[in-house]
């Protein structure tokens, strides 16, 4: 059982680290304004979310755990909403989210 | 291990300081100061100092960004001038920082046990605390009891910087703002616009406020005290305010009222002292409160933070609605 | 020299001198403000280096720990973040004010205004 945790707390740990990664690469070279909003939120929602829960694996069953388990709902919860706040606001200031890809370049 | 990490944060911290200096927008350099205060905030974490990293974060990453912001939305966005004498700056500043360098030669080592600053008043904190105060958050017990008196000074340099910032722009100016905006024709977004937003705020904001009461009443036993819940306290009336706008948050609670309870805040501290003055111990001494001394610590603490809190919470919203009823203006 | 040693401090004074420089450099009143935020801000760093002692903990109290980092700087810098913060505010009242005045937040319009009336 202890070795099982282990294992999935640095597979949880190590993904979220992934897309961390990821996600900041992606911020650098998508063309996009929301491109670049799909590429955070995406560190935003997924990384920091996995790291929470790989830590709530490491640490067992007792109060950290718990305070944990609150701060990963509040992620869950609120991580998406501010995307979706980023993104209502540039669409009515206009930014269109399918750029053909000349007028890009 | 702590020593990557340390030096990871700090350069983090240098190029984030770089780029504030390189870079025009001033929606992006305030947005880096955010950032950097994170930073600093991570930084007094992995240096133990967890009281400050939460105060740092809460203050320095909420309510600053958010005084900025309200500020750029009020006047320019973008600097327009180019950096003057940048050469004979850049002399002064190095010469400066060559001389403050050679001056921490002489510094005792990062982490040094037996530097001069651990020696004469903190091990006596340390190892008295538990029995003259009784709580088990060193910080908290000297913040507000071993130096109660710099803390009343702190809460009062905070609500004179909320009077002066109300003197600066002015309490008719808020209180007219809803009928400035419906002079102007302005009239508040259509709310179903923005229901996803809406259905999570209304969700957030009394957990919100719940965090900030047990961040108030655990400073004995954790990081947490008056400042810190004041903050996260006035941080939920200003996300009320962002959503719904000035004119509704000032109906929840208008500038005067909260002007009211920001000196309230100062009295209950005043208070507390001039009571133990009259119970015949010193000002600020906590342990004529209550026939048992760690009792009476117990209830002096708790008084104060109450009062610190306050004052926090009131200054910080009454600030925010100042600078948000100037934007009105502008429009 | 032991650069391990002194590290911190060094980076302390490096932030310092940034924060100095963005003041004496830039026109513009916010990024004033934002330079005087990261000189105050990296005076903190010094300080809570200087408080930190090797292989201890947070300052609170909890059974089986000898070792605890000094906790009168943390109280110093506690009160200075707060204060730090209120002056700011106090800061970009005024800026709103000079706006208002003037109609332009970047001293040498400003001044040049000054000298026209």
């Amino acid at each position: 059982m202890d070795t099982f945790l282990a294992w999935a707390s640095i597979l949880c740990i190590g993904t979220g680290v992934f897309l961390a990664v990821t996600g900041a690469v992606g911020i650098f070279r998508m063309p996009n304004f929301f491109t670049r909003l799909h590429a955070a939120s995406v560190t935003d929602s997924g990384c920091a979310c996995l790291l929470l829960f790989g830590l709530m694996l490491q640490s067992g069953f007792n109060l950290p755990t718990i305070k944990l388990c609150f701060i990963l709902i509040f992620f869950l919860i609120s991580s998406p909403t501010a995307a979706h706040a980023l993104s209502k606001t540039a669409l009515s200031c206009g930014a269109q989210p399918t750029p053909s890809p000349r007028e890009e370049r | 291990m702590e020593l990557i990490i340390d030096i990871t944060l700090l350069t983090f911290l240098g190029i984030t300081a770089l780029a504030i200096n390189r870079i025009d927008k001033l929606f992006c350099v305030i947005m880096l100061s955010g950032i950097y205060s994170l930073l600093c905030a991570s930084l007094f974490v992995t240096m133990d100092a967890v009281d400050v990293a939460f105060t740092e974060a809460a203050v320095g990453t909420g309510i600053a960004t958010v005084l900025l912001l309200s500020t750029i939305g009020a006047t320019d966005t973008q600097q327009r001038s180019a950096p003057r004498r940048p050469l004979f700056a850049l002399l002064v500043v190095c010469a400066t920082g060559a001389i403050l360098i050679y001056g921490t030669m002489d510094m005792p080592a990062f982490g040094d046990p037996d530097a001069p600053i651990h020696q004469h008043v903190a091990p006596r904190y340390l190892q008295e605390s538990q029995q003259e105060i009784g709580s088990d958050n060193i910080v908290t017990s000297i913040l507000s009891s071993y130096r109660g008196f710099d803390t009343l000074g702190e809460t009062v340099v905070i609500f004179t910087a909320g009077l002066s910032v109300v003197g600066l722009i002015g309490f008719r100016g808020m209180q007219k703002f809803g009928d400035r905006q419906r002079a102007a024709g302005i009239t508040q977004d259509d709310m179903g616009k923005h229901l996803v937003l809406r259905i999570v705020i209304k969700m957030f904001i009394p957990l919100i406020l719940l965090f900030a009461l047990y961040v108030q009443f655990h400073g004995d036993f954790g990081p947490g005290g008056g400042f810190q819940a004041g903050v996260i306290f006035a941080s939920g009336f200003i996300f009320y305010t962002l959503m719904f706008g000035l004119d509704a948050a000032m109906r929840v609670v208008s500038p005067r009222t909260l002007s009211y309870i920001a000196a309230l805040g100062v009295l209950i501290y005043g208070g507390v002292g001039v009571a133990t003055l009259l119970m015949g111990g010193n000002f600020l001494d906590y342990n004529v409160l209550r026939s048992n001394p760690l009792q009476g610590q117990h209830l002096g603490i708790f008084l104060i933070e109450l009062g610190v809190g306050t004052t926090v919470f009131s200054i910080m919203v009454l600030i925010f609605f100042a600078f948000s009823s100037r934007k009105g203006l502008r429009q | 020299m032991n650069i391990g040693a002194h590290y911190n401090y060094w980076v302390a004074i490096f932030l310092m001198m940034t924060g100095f420089y963005v003041v004496i450099t830039h026109g513009n009143l916010i990024k004033k403000l934002i330079g005087l935020n990261l000189f105050t801000t990296s005076v903190f760093i010094l300080y809570i280096s200087m408080a930190k002692v090797k292989g201890g903990t947070a300052p609170i109290i909890a059974p089986g720990i000898e070792v605890y980092s000094n906790p009168l700087p943390h109280v110093l810098i506690l009160t200075a973040i707060v204060v730090g913060v209120a002056t700011t505010a106090v800061g970009l009242a005024l800026v709103l004010l000079i706006y208002d005045r003037y109609g332009t937040i970047e001293e040498d319009e400003i001044s040049l205004k000054d000298d026209a009336l």
